[in-house]
């Protein structure tokens, strides 16, 4: 939460000076009170009315740990079924995303040069983007039959739009007199791109590739929800089908965290890669 | 002239990947399951006489529009409330942080079992998918707007409810209807996801899941998907249109002071 809240440091409470423990303590009630009071309600009008649908959170929490945190303390507290439901799920996610990642950063390197092809390709890219990637489900699995490799197609088709479109936006809007004062310098081809055009473009990639990792969590789940037997996806439905309901809540958590967790590392990378980038821009202004 | 030339060239873009599709079906290289280009644009085409097609596509049409318009309506106003409660806003911040990054999707299996019809659990999912986007660019564009403007109303004796309606809400509409563009995107795989998922054959996703059975006809999912990209391709282009001539005001003066 730390990477939330640090971004808005002109918004801190205000709370009483020169007590900074009473003060963070004030910060976080004001920020935490109603999540609480939500959760507590939600505890008690569960517990009342025995809702099978609506399980209480203490079940929910209990449940989420017994299903894949009660592992042996030498596989990192993961349970085997933590395994099976992570390790596949893992490895289309990753696989999907850096497959569009790849394509979509040599498309729109090339998109964002030449001017002809930006012409020719836009109608058909457009297109591309507007389909739903989730309608080319049951021709991926015609195609590639269940399995891993129908999710991988479909992730990185579903992600490719973002980090393509943003690249080509970003190479194309490079500062001219960079390109220029490179040219005088000498340096052309790939060393411009590496050191120049990328390193420029790098903004918009980047925001590209934070948007399609979000949405790659999304394809990974329907994907699973629709063609698997195996992944976190699989067990959502498998535990809807079984009536299973507090698994179910697990599952829904587990992928919340996972979302999170997804969004607060990749910021920290992108302030990493990108802080020479607003220090430039800082100086500027 | 330069506009032409664009059209010419992207004509020549479409009919290029369809004339290549057309030559990895036809010769063979790759799976026998590809069908050629030419068959699945003649089965999108007489989709437009298929009346259990276009009722498909009207009952997710009709989820997609309900859950869209309902979301725009109740997270303006949440927008709305929270920036003028900074106490709330301050509260609800750590709320909206958890809830929005779940995959809306992941919400799927819940609504199947939580709602008795298929369509009231289709708006639901569209609804709760569809609030985060609108959500966040109302309260990024209120928060943005010039301070300077709100004060010089307040001088001149205008109330809160007076300068809410005369310069926070136009100066963050247009912000808000990316928002509500970025929503209809969102909705729309929402829709399909479902559909798809819960697999009695409702809407665009239970016509695709249904041409899976028998053998599978490939030419009619992929005549399909291309149904849900024009639907996808028309939606964006109205709204932006829409944006166009709403906020004409605003590209105005965007522009003049670029």
């Amino acid at each position: 939460m730390t990477v939330i809240t640090g971004d808005h440091p002109a918004e801190r409470p205000t709370g009483p000076t020169g007590v900074p423990g009473l003060r963070i303590l004030t910060g976080g009630v004001t920020r935490l009170w109603l999540v609480a009071l939500l959760v507590g309600c939600w505890e008690i009008i569960a517990r009342i009315k025995q809702d099978a649908y609506f399980p209480p959170p203490s079940t929910i929490v209990r449940v989420f740990h017994e299903l894949w945190f009660s592992g042996p303390a030498t596989h990192l507290f993961l349970t085997d079924k933590a395994l099976d439901d992570f390790q596949p799920s893992f490895v289309n996610l990753s696989c999907g995303w850096a497959l569009a990642a790849v394509v979509g950063l040599a498309l729109g390197v090339l998109l964002g040069r030449s001017r002809v092809a930006r012409e020719i390709l836009d109608p058909v890219l457009q297109f591309g983007r507007a389909i739903p990637p989730p309608t080319l489900i049951p021709f991926f699995i015609v195609v590639f039959d269940f399995g891993a490799q129908m999710q991988i197609s479909t992730i990185a088709f579903g992600v490719i739009w973002p980090v393509l479109l943003n690249t080509a936006d970003g190479v194309r809007t490079v500062e001219k007199l960079q390109l220029e004062t490179a040219e005088v310098f000498g340096i052309t081809g790939a060393t411009r791109l590496l050191r120049i055009t990328l390193p420029a473009a790098a903004p918009k990639i980047f925001a590209g590739l934070r948007v399609s990792l979000g949405f790659a969590l999304v394809l990974m789940v329907i994907s699973e929800l629709i063609g698997s037997t195996t992944g976190i996806g699989a067990h959502l439905i498998s535990s809807q089908q079984g009536m299973e309901l507090p698994e179910m809540w697990a599952g829904i958590v587990l992928l919340g965290i996972l979302g999170c967790l997804f969004n607060a590392v990749f910021a920290l990378v992108e302030r990493r890669f990108l802080s020479w980038h607003s220090n430039a821009h800082g100086l500027d202004s | 002239m330069t506009n032409r030339a664009r059209i010419v060239r992207g004509t020549i873009g479409v009919a290029g990947v369809v004339a290549v599709a057309e030559l990895v079906s036809r010769a063979g290289f790759a799976d026998t399951s590809l069908p050629p280009a030419s068959s699945v644009l003649l089965r999108a085409a007489e989709f437009f006489g298929d009346t259990e097609f276009l009722t498909a596509v009207g009952s997710t049409l009709e989820a997609w529009i309900l859950g869209l318009l309902l979301a725009t309506v109740v997270a303006v106003a949440v927008g709305i409330a929270l920036s003028t409660t900074p106490w709330l806003n301050r509260a609800t911040r750590v709320l909206v942080e958890f809830m929005r990054p779940i995959p809306s999707v992941a919400l799927i299996p819940l609504a199947i079992v939580s709602f008795s019809s298929i369509t009231e659990s289709k708006v639901s999912l569209v609804f709760y998918s569809a609030c985060w986007p609108i959500l966040i660019n109302t309260l990024y564009a209120l928060r943005d707007v010039d301070p300077l403007a709100k004060e010089t109303l307040r001088s001149f004796g205008f109330g809160k409810a007076a300068i809410l309606l005369r310069v926070s809400v136009p100066s963050a509409a247009p912000f808000v209807a990316t928002g509500v563009r970025i929503s209809a995107a969102v909705g729309l795989v929402v829709v399909v996801s479902f559909e798809l998922v819960a697999g009695n054959g409702e809407g665009i996703g239970g016509y695709l899941l249904q041409t899976q059975s028998g053998g599978g006809r490939p030419d009619l999912m992929l005549a399909g998907a291309i149904w849900a990209g024009m639907l996808g391709a028309l939606i964006n282009v109205g709204l932006v249109a829409l944006e166009r001539r709403t906020f004409r005001w605003h590209a105005v003066r965007t522009e003049a002071s670029a």
